[in-house]
């Protein structure tokens, strides 16, 4: 039996974070691929319990933050060699040490800059709705509440079955949100 | 660390080995007693305080806009600074409010990655807190500039007359340390805030609160993917903003130290401003923090042991600035140079002697009290102490900068200096403009990270021993 279309995903609602990462790590096991939880703070441990990677996240703000660094000296050479010469007292135009402070200044801003951008762009936010907060009391999952949701694109799910199996973990309620 | 509230045996506040409390939070606290603890100021009833309050630091705000637009009207005249004497008030309130910002990186950035856990309670706070104050600072470099609406020469922009700012000053080194740590600052707190604005969201009584924090929550869900990129974000900025920290302060001493005036043409300056920035710093975390955790009874979220540790903080700083003084004393000496020694002598003994005095009794002396393990746990004391430690930093910048130049190389040249009273409005109206951001923020944002309490009281592991 396929699910039904209007589907988004099936939840089970959970007390703690121990709790979470033992259904993920259960919920692996049987087999399902396509879930995600949903805590209201982070937990570390469930990268690793769903089998994730690294975000792309630090590689950004590295290329973000050698691209301001870089620019930036590069300004700072135009002007004072190029745009805008001013000779004191003979010294080389070119006088590298001194630009080194702004160069710093602007490699931190550039890699700031990137690593909040790339945190809200790679999240797909601002977002105002998502299927997930029609869930029955999702909005606990932001106080006090640790959310696994199975979502109906999953190849193993179906509606019945899937809810029959989270209620074998013994959360605190298995709810359903459709798209 | 010896620690007032957590000794070994005693079952209420278990220690590590090493004699750290391991409990951080008060035993009974959970998610939702934090949540409700947390959300109180924002949704509950105004308490008594906050009108009157907000009356008068905003009837100081409205002083420092009517001394701002005079100044801007009549031009920079109106203030006591004259040559040699070019740099008054506006500078010395610049340092000052630019140092008081520097705690709050420290504590959000460097004790987040020294993993100091019970900065959660005052992150958010101290955050916000710099903000504000580099917000004033920022301010009296550019009124201090004589024409501020053209502040953006000091800016690389494509200008139609080919010019270029100077890059080899430290001054121009200045605009981007200054407008980089707002920025870092700025996105740091907010990154910070998102989940908890989603809390809010969901928590909020009315249906306009629910709008405005869903909005500025950007519709965060707490997904698992979503948490692993924000604290990897989190944890570069925190990365990046440690360097940064050290780095800004240093900048604003290379304005002085570059210089050739005896008196700032020092090679202690960066490291001994950056000291002097964090003292000043936690001093203005404590005078804000001690009446809020009264007013708002977050007794049980911020436990006086972390005021201990934050006093313990300024005791450390605090020598290493007295340090400071007492090097830059013998370095001026040592030197042999005449005029190096003739301003430290007419510092400590000239006519703005008994200011170096003042300096040594609210900054040296009395911080000594902290030693005092009761000084340290009693919130009036160490508020007093913490006050002293304030007016003893603006005094120090100060001796800096008036003294070093009221005695030019050439006694023809030589001038005193007397603050008018738009000076003194323009001083206290900061202030004004500080506590007025203060309070709103106060009520209309939470004051302490909820996501990160929540955090400690879920994570039962980090109590254990």
């Amino acid at each position: 039996m396929s699910a039904p279309s209007s589907i988004y995903c099936v939840s089970a609602e959970f007390p703690g974070h121990e709790e979470l990462i033992d259904a993920v790590k259960r919920a692996r096991e049987a087999g399902y691929t396509r879930m995600e939880a949903y805590t209201p703070y982070p937990v570390e441990e469930l990268p690793e319990a769903f089998g994730r990677g690294r975000t792309a996240v630090p590689l950004l703000t590295l290329i973000g933050g050698m691209i301001w660094g870089l620019g930036g000296f590069f300004m700072e050479w135009f002007a004072m060699d190029i745009g805008y010469p001013i000779n004191v007292g003979g010294r080389p135009y070119m006088s590298w040490p001194s630009f080194i402070p702004v160069t710093f200044e602007l490699t931190v801003l550039g890699a700031a800059i990137t690593a909040t951008v790339a945190m809200i762009a790679l999240n797909k936010l601002p977002q105002p709705h998502h299927p997930v907060f029609d869930l029955p009391n999702f909005e606990r999952a932001s106080q006090d509440r640790f959310f696994l949701c199975i979502e109906a694109s999953d190849p193993k799910f179906d509606l019945t079955a899937t809810k029959a199996w989270l209620e074998t973990l013994r959360p605190l309620r298995v709810g359903e949100a459709s798209t | 660390m010896a620690d007032p509230f957590a000794t070994p045996g005693d079952k209420s506040y278990p220690v590590t080995p090493l004699g750290y409390p391991a409990r951080l939070l008060e035993p009974d606290q959970t998610f939702e007693s934090v949540n409700r603890t947390i959300e109180a100021p924002l949704f509950g009833k105004l308490p008594g305080y906050w009108l009157p309050g907000f009356f008068l630091v905003s009837a100081m705000l409205l002083m420092f806009l009517v001394a701002v637009t005079y100044l801007i009207w009549k031009g920079v005249g109106i203030w006591g600074i004259n040559i040699p004497i070019a740099w008054g008030f506006a500078i010395v309130n610049f340092v000052w409010w630019i140092g008081i910002g520097h705690a709050g990186t420290f504590i959000s950035a460097i004790l987040l990655l020294l993993m100091q856990k019970w900065r959660t309670a005052i992150n958010r706070l101290t955050e916000v807190m710099t903000l504000f104050a580099v917000m004033c600072a920022g301010m009296f470099p550019l009124l201090h500039l004589g024409r501020p609406w053209i502040f953006y020469f000091v800016l690389p922009y494509p200008d139609t007359m080919g010019l270029w700012p100077q890059f080899r000053s430290p001054l121009v080194w200045d605009v981007f340390a200054v407008s980089t740590y707002f920025t870092v600052s700025l996105l740091f707190w907010y990154i910070g805030l998102i989940p908890d604005l989603a809390t809010l969201r969901d928590r909020a009584p009315g249906k306009w609160q629910k709008v405005i924090y869903g909005i500025m929550s950007f519709g965060w869900r707490g997904s698992a993917r979503h948490w692993q990129r924000h604290q990897d974000a989190y944890l570069l900025l925190a990365g990046l903003a440690t360097p940064l920290v050290l780095s800004v302060h240093s900048v604003v001493s290379f304005d002085f130290s570059v210089a050739m005036v005896p008196g700032w043409h020092s090679t202690i300056f960066p490291p001994y401003f950056v000291a002097g920035a964090i003292y000043s710093g936690f001093a203005m975390v404590l005078n804000i923090l001690i009446p809020l955790r009264k007013i708002y009874h977050l007794e049980k979220i911020i436990p006086i042991r972390y005021l201990n540790n934050m006093a313990n903080v300024m005791l450390a700083t605090g020598m290493m600035v007295a340090y400071g003084y007492f090097i830059e004393a013998y370095m001026a000496w040592y030197s042999g140079d005449i005029f190096e020694r003739y301003m430290m002598m007419n510092r400590a003994f000239g006519p703005y002697g008994w200011i170096f005095w003042a300096l040594m009794l609210t900054n040296v002396v009395i911080p000594q009290l902290l030693w005092n393990r009761r000084i340290r746990t009693s919130p009036l004391g160490l508020w007093l102490v913490a006050l002293s430690i304030n007016v003893g930093m603006w005094v120090e910048r100060f001796v800096i900068v008036v003294t070093s130049l009221h005695r030019d190389f050439v006694p023809s040249s030589w001038r005193m200096y007397y603050p008018t009273k738009w000076d003194w409005m323009v001083l206290f109206g900061s202030v004004g403009l500080f506590l007025t951001l203060l309070f709103l923020f106060v009520r209309f944002l939470p004051m302490i990270s909820m996501t990160e309490v929540r955090e400690l009281t879920g994570r039962k592991e980090f109590e254990q021993p």
